[in-house]
């Protein structure tokens, strides 16, 4: 049965339960709804959710059978609920890093100051496979780079929010976010209500705001699109709908063309000139005179137009060395030396295997830690210390003698759990959130995000790729 | 409007039309031979004869029959023209521009397509053919009622609008040249009342026989083939499907009717006026398979020039990239 008497807790932070296995006062509304419904509703009510999401094709393939087999990504009906005051903690402590993190960029790509201060060590940076040498000695439009973030929140068993990676490329995630709400406004529509919960269907339309304030000054109604890899990407549904909602074009780079010094859009009446792109592309694929020589996706000569200044591009290339995960252990300093400020929102702390104190401990501690690989996204190139095995431990030491720079290592975290619907029995499971953050004329934080949730018991990886589900986000 | 996305709508349209007309063709063949039960067998042929595809069938399958045709009509996923490769092919068009299309145009697709695809639906198809194949077509039907409904009549549209009407127009070409040569053995008999049943289902392929009914109290192999071919209301016919699509090519282009802009407008605007002044006695004296036999290969270069003039710009580029 769908019921919370025979939830277990356990020693986890939970979402949405306090210590006394009482909902927390923002989850009562929500707690006593489920607890009424009569029995095979709430399944019910996720079934048909499900039966939604697969209408409406919000789905990825599944590689290896041509049968055309198609899933819909993993969603859970009950959602996530984040009180006013965590948000509050969340909002501001987002604002000040993402200032931070874009004065960094200007400045590493330009002066070069906080490298000559020290705070750094400039090898590392220098060394990074995201630092574009290309940028170098380049200001991006209004001096923003990173115009879209999605920054990954944990909480920690002591109930704080702390900051886990900073996503500044191409962050993902948003249409679920949007879409998940939707198919909760119409499985509890009263709840709803009753909660107050802040609306996030502006999204887009912010977003196009976001785009917008980036075109050049003369131009009075900006030509804007969304450049995707095409459908066998597997956030493509993703850049539709961003697409659609914003009343742009999908763009792939097969209908871009750089001609006359402008980047132009084929067309059924010859060429129109686009003046901004929201790229989904991956800096190495952007452009192949610039970047890697055998893509296909991207649009050649598209760099020379862009530090030209005549077409505008968010993310701006090379923000990925801001979010390289070795350089993120760095981010309080780089908070400290560009605001003045200390961080709101902590890092989890984070063993640096460059650094030779640190590589003998994490070396020493390899069953006990958590241990990434400095440029890997999606959960991949990952070692989760206590789920691993000897050989496993083995083979990441030898990856890390051998290239130390490019490994960190965090202690586990014993990440929050919230209630989440497993057959017909309600389960505690493991979650983060990602907010999203806009950097235009001003800085916006979507109040929501996406809450990913380790779906399989136990697994505290939340990647979509790797087993993970998602929530809908309640602020209030 | 991007190449890429006029190119996707286009044949969006064009395969949706093309597996509402194979449902349509597969339903009246189940009609007509419940009216000649000890034929059965050998109406089962002609339908792949109107596809043109005898080679591909008869490497999978024997003989003809009403399983084997319809399957391989139907279901088969190897085959480029059955309705399921058609609908699947629509809808992989449709993903590539759900930002352009309506979401109920793409919600609908979408789960006609999956709910074709579930392993049920031969099962379905197989116990009540007559069901299945009327709920294919209407769905095909509801498809152009929401784009007609929730979509901008602006250019995208019509680029998909002429995909349907090119398609439709072929179809019915198709059917009447097959069905011409197959019941008419002598050019003598063209103005008697024979064989009324297969005449009549003739009709019924292309949702005629109503129609046509209102104006013609015989029902002549003449009659049926000039409603068909030069109508001038009926909104599947030769006629109609090539003066509509010039219509949309004028508005896409914005320029006059009768003006000629393109190579596209030129070969349509041509066609239509050759259908407006001809009739069906010319039509006959020249032999009627000859005639559609060369109105397809009309059809089939205005398909390209459209391609030509809209969707594939190289040359284009080719010669920007050449001045810098």
């Amino acid at each position: 049965m769908e019921t919370f008497t025979t939830y277990e807790k356990e020693n986890y932070y939970d979402e949405l339960i306090d210590e006394n296995g009482n909902p927390r006062p923002e989850a009562k509304i929500l707690v006593d709804k489920i607890e009424t419904m009569p029995e095979g509703d709430l399944v019910m009510r996720q079934k048909a959710a499900e039966a939604l999401l697969l209408r409406m094709g919000i789905t990825f393939n599944v590689y290896g059978r041509d049968e055309g087999t198609e899933k819909i990504f993993p969603f859970d009906i009950i959602p996530r609920i984040v009180p006013e005051s965590d948000w509050q903690q969340i909002e501001s402590g987002l604002k000040q890093r993402i200032i931070a993190l874009n004065e960094f960029l200007q400045d590493i790509y330009n002066d070069k100051k906080i490298l000559k201060d020290k705070v750094i060590p400039d090898d590392l940076i220098l060394s990074s496979k995201t630092y574009r040498k290309e940028c170098e000695g380049f200001t991006p439009p209004r001096g923003i780079w990173c115009h879209v973030t999605g920054t990954d929140l944990i909480r920690d068993s002591d109930g704080g929010f702390y900051v886990l990676e900073d996503n500044l490329r191409c962050p993902s995630g948003v249409s679920y976010m949007l879409e998940n709400r939707q198919v909760l406004k119409r499985t509890f529509p009263q709840v709803f209500d009753a909660s107050r919960v802040r609306p996030i269907d502006d999204y887009p339309v912010r977003l196009l705001e976001t785009l917008e304030y980036l075109a050049p000054d003369q131009v009075a109604s900006p030509t804007i699109g969304v450049l995707t890899p095409g459908i066998y990407n597997s956030a493509y549904f993703e850049h539709s709908f961003l697409s659609q909602q914003m009343g742009v074009e999908l763009v792939e780079g097969q209908d871009l063309v750089v001609s006359d010094g402008f980047v132009h859009m084929l067309t059924t009446k010859g060429l129109k000139r686009v003046d901004v792109l929201y790229r989904r592309l991956d800096d190495d694929f952007l452009d192949p005179e610039v970047f890697r020589p055998d893509s296909l996706l991207g649009v050649r000569g598209l760099m020379e137009v862009y530090k030209a200044g005549r077409i505008a591009l968010a993310n701006a290339p090379g923000t990925g060395i801001a979010d390289d995960k070795v350089i993120y252990a760095y981010v309080p300093k780089i908070i400290k030396y560009y605001t003045g400020e200390d961080p709101i929102l902590p890092n989890v702390p984070t063993y640096i295997c460059q650094d030779e104190k640190d590589r003998a401990y994490v070396l020493d501690n390899l069953d006990k830690l958590v241990v990434k690989a400095a440029n890997e996204s999606g959960g991949y190139g990952m070692l989760i210390g206590p789920h691993s095995t000897k050989e496993e431990q083995n083979i990441f030491a030898e990856k890390i003698n051998a290239s130390p720079r490019n490994y960190m290592a965090q202690p586990t975290i014993s990440l929050s759990r919230a209630p989440t619907l497993v057959g017909d029995k309600i389960e505690g499971r493991h979650v983060d959130l990602r907010p999203y953050v806009l950097f235009g004329e001003d800085i916006y934080i979507q109040p929501g995000g996406l809450t990913r949730v380790a779906l399989t018991k136990g697994s505290l990886v939340v990647n979509s790729s790797q087993g993970g589900g998602s929530k809908d986000t309640w602020v209030l | 409007m991007l190449s890429r996305v006029a190119n996707s709508i286009y044949w969006m349209c064009r395969y949706i039309e093309r597996a509402e007309n194979v449902a349509r063709f597969i339903s009246v063949n189940l009609n007509l031979i419940l009216d000649m039960p000890s034929e059965g067998g050998k109406h089962w042929e002609p339908l792949i004869m109107i596809t043109g595809d005898h080679e591909p069938f008869e490497k999978k399958w024997s003989e003809y029959s009403q399983e084997s045709v319809s399957h391989f009509l139907t279901f088969d996923r190897d085959y480029p023209n059955s309705i399921l490769t058609c609908l699947a092919a629509a809808r992989e068009n449709a993903r590539s521009i759900r930002e352009i299309i309506s979401s109920e145009m793409w919600e609908h697709l979408n789960n006609f397509y999956l709910e074709l695809s579930n392993a049920n639906s031969s099962t379905f198809a197989a116990k009540d053919p007559h069901r299945f194949y009327k709920i294919i077509q209407m769905r095909s039907q509801l498809f152009t009622g929401l784009m007609e409904a929730t979509m901008s009549h602006g250019e995208a549209w019509n680029f998909g609008r002429i995909g349907k009407l090119l398609e439709r127009a072929d179809k019915t070409s198709r059917i009447l040249d097959v069905k011409y040569f197959m019941l008419l053995p002598r050019s003598d008999q063209v103005n008697t009342p024979i064989d009324n049943i297969q005449w009549t289902a003739v009709l019924k392929s292309a949702s005629a026989f109503e129609m046509f009914r209102k104006q013609n109290h015989r029902i002549t192999p003449k009659d049926v083939a000039g409603f068909l071919i030069f109508d001038r209301h009926f909104p599947r016919s030769i006629r109609y499907c090539i003066t509509a699509s010039n219509d949309c090519l004028h508005t896409i282009t914005d320029s006059a009717p009768g003006s000629v802009n393109s190579p596209t407008e030129k070969r349509l605007g041509r066609l239509k006026a050759d259908l407006e002044y001809a009739d069906i006695d010319e039509v006959i004296d020249q032999g009627m398979h000859e005639y559609l036999d060369h109105l397809q290969t009309r059809l089939n270069m205005i398909d390209q020039s459209i391609g030509e003039t809209f969707f594939n710009l190289q040359p284009l580029i080719e010669a920007t990239l050449n001045e810098q």
